[in-house]
């Protein structure tokens, strides 16, 4: 057993959001057959919607370039998926939201109370939906009030989830603890694009979108690395996380756990195995917790 | 992978509202119930089961599909595939039924092929709305025999494919593979159920793709979670049983949608 941000997980591994999170049915098996510690939800909003056109998602040689365009059934109809999680899941269920404003992440997060999430994680990250996501997520002043406003109404963990698409990740981790945050994930998606040179179409629907899985683990390593020495909160790793020995990389910046997502398209154990790892990888060394590995980079030099 | 280039070679006209694309690209290693994205460049990217190595076969429904019926050949559209899980083949020997319904032929006539060079006895029960709408007849009827009905009484049977199924001894066939509407499949699945040969089949479903990789979610079915883009699309009916099939489905934004 694993505690974070007064959360029991059964270990350190987190399922991201926006994969296999539409369906309470899909997150309970990402729990059970996928050995995940905590599961995180597609992220809902205010409003219906359908998302970008397709293609949405392409796999590239370096990792995968996405632009869903936040589809979301809107917290009404997503209730009764997350009480499906809720009743089945067996680990903590984490409800992500996003909206344009305060209020709105505010009215999400009231909505979805009834359904008790063990936690919320703000989208304040996504790079491609216009309005929402890093578009709120690269100002400070906004990033602060959101939190503090979801703040104000639960009574259960809150996590904001952050853009690298910024010059200083730090100053936005930073706000979003002023604003009461329990603890910080990052990152999310990098800004990127692929063009079908036969064509010269840009392959997304949405032209460009995020950059996810292996190519972007050494940004995120850095910048859980500098938000680990910036912030007194935890801070949760996520970005090209695809084995243990990524987990614990991760784990060795600073990350006091680890969300993974595109690397479920290897296969959707990776959860198990990556926690089975980690757990041998502490006997080897002779560690006698997780926590011992949690900054340990920063103790080197 | 990037969508690759594919050249349309030749258009065949099926039916009015149905077109078989030719391609100047094999997809060799595909097994039959598999499928490919197409991308309409500018437009959409929607899945569409193969109809042969080098061929999809398209029902004109939406936005993506009518610009697909306005390209000509020599013009090109985009590519990735082939994915997900397709029907499991019969041994030599086994007696394989191919139940078709409309455009849900398209994934079975390559099946119904590689069942027969596998060395399976294979029955069609294939239906349409009309004669005109009847699809691969030929293809299906050089593989095996074939039992057609139409919902119209102009070729065949007068009624659906499940009228065609009462009246054959179910318990014959080692493999039974499905694809049609989800209201003919549903209809064929509790007909399976009662016959007790739902362990023998295998149903191919439809559901909006966002990813098409197996990564979003976006497909996941009720109550198992399994994701028709990759643990699909072909299911076996136990896998089914209890399931959504039938009863729901899900837009793009994920809310549910009574079938």
């Amino acid at each position: 057993m694993y505690t974070l941000t007064g959360l029991k997980l059964k270990n350190p591994t987190i399922l991201a959001a926006g994969i296999l999170g539409t369906t309470g049915a899909s997150l309970c098996r990402v729990a059970h057959e996928g050995g995940a510690g905590a599961v995180v939800t597609k992220s809902i909003g205010p409003m219906p919607k359908t998302g970008h056109s397709n293609p949405s998602m392409v796999k590239l040689d370096c990792g995968f370039l996405n632009a869903m365009g936040l589809p979301n059934p809107s917290y009404p109809s997503f209730i009764q998926e997350l009480e499906i999680a809720k009743k089945d899941a067996g680990v903590p269920v984490i409800a992500s939201i996003f909206g344009g404003n305060p209020a709105e992440f505010k009215e999400v997060a009231e909505g979805l109370l009834p359904a008790k999430p063990d936690a919320f994680e703000l989208n304040v990250s996504c790079p491609h939906a216009e309005g929402y996501g890093a578009a709120v997520g690269s100002n400070p002043c906004l990033v602060e009030a959101i939190t503090a406003a979801v703040k104000d109404i639960v009574n259960v963990p809150v996590w904001v989830k952050l853009t690298p698409n910024v010059s200083d990740i730090t100053c936005i981790g930073n706000a979003a603890e002023a604003g009461g945050a329990d603890a910080v994930v990052a990152i999310n998606t990098l800004k990127g694009m692929a063009i079908d040179i036969e064509s010269g179409y840009p392959v997304l629907g949405n032209r460009s979108g995020g950059l996810s899985g292996k190519a972007v683990k050494p940004v995120a390593i850095k910048c859980v690395y500098d938000l680990y020495t910036a912030l007194e909160i935890p801070v949760i790793g996520v970005g090209g996380v695809s084995s243990w020995q990524d987990a614990v990389e991760m784990m060795m910046a600073g990350a006091a756990a680890v969300q993974v997502g595109s690397a479920v398209y290897d296969r959707l154990d990776i959860f198990s195995e990556i926690s089975t790892g980690i757990e041998a990888f502490l006997q080897r060394k002779g560690y006698s917790d997780v926590k011992k590995l949690i900054g340990l980079a920063h103790e080197m030099v | 992978m990037l969508p690759l280039n594919a050249t349309i070679l030749k258009i065949y006209e099926e039916s009015p509202s149905i077109r078989t694309f030719f391609f100047d690209f094999q997809f060799e290693t595909m097994n039959p119930g598999q499928f490919v994205m197409v991308w309409v460049r500018g437009v959409d990217e929607v899945p569409m089961g193969l109809s042969s190595k080098n061929s999809i076969t398209v029902q004109k429904v939406g936005e993506a599909t009518s610009k697909l019926f306005e390209l000509k050949e020599g013009d090109s559209f985009g590519l990735r595939g082939p994915y997900g899980k397709g029907f499991s083949l019969p041994s030599e020997g086994e007696k394989t039924l191919v139940i078709a319904g409309g455009v849900g032929a398209a994934p079975l006539v390559p099946y119904a092929e590689a069942a027969r060079s596998a060395g399976s006895e294979v029955h069609t029960a294939l239906g349409a709305r009309s004669a005109g709408d009847l699809l691969f007849e030929k293809r299906f009827a050089e593989a095996g025999e074939v039992y057609i009905s139409t919902d119209d009484g102009s070729k065949g049977t007068k009624g659906f494919v499940t009228d065609v199924l009462n009246s054959l001894n179910l318990s014959v066939y080692d493999k039974i593979a499905v694809c049609g509407p989800e209201i003919m499949m549903a209809s064929v699945f509790r007909l399976l159920e009662d016959r007790e040969v739902l362990d023998k089949s295998e149903f191919s479903l439809h559901r909006y793709f966002k990813c098409g990789i197996g990564v979003c979610g976006a497909c996941c079915i009720d109550k198992s979670g399994l994701r028709v883009c990759r643990d699909g699309p072909v299911f076996s009916g136990v896998q089914l049983m209890d399931s959504e099939l039938g009863k729901y489905t899900r837009d793009a934004s994920g809310r549910r949608v009574k079938i």
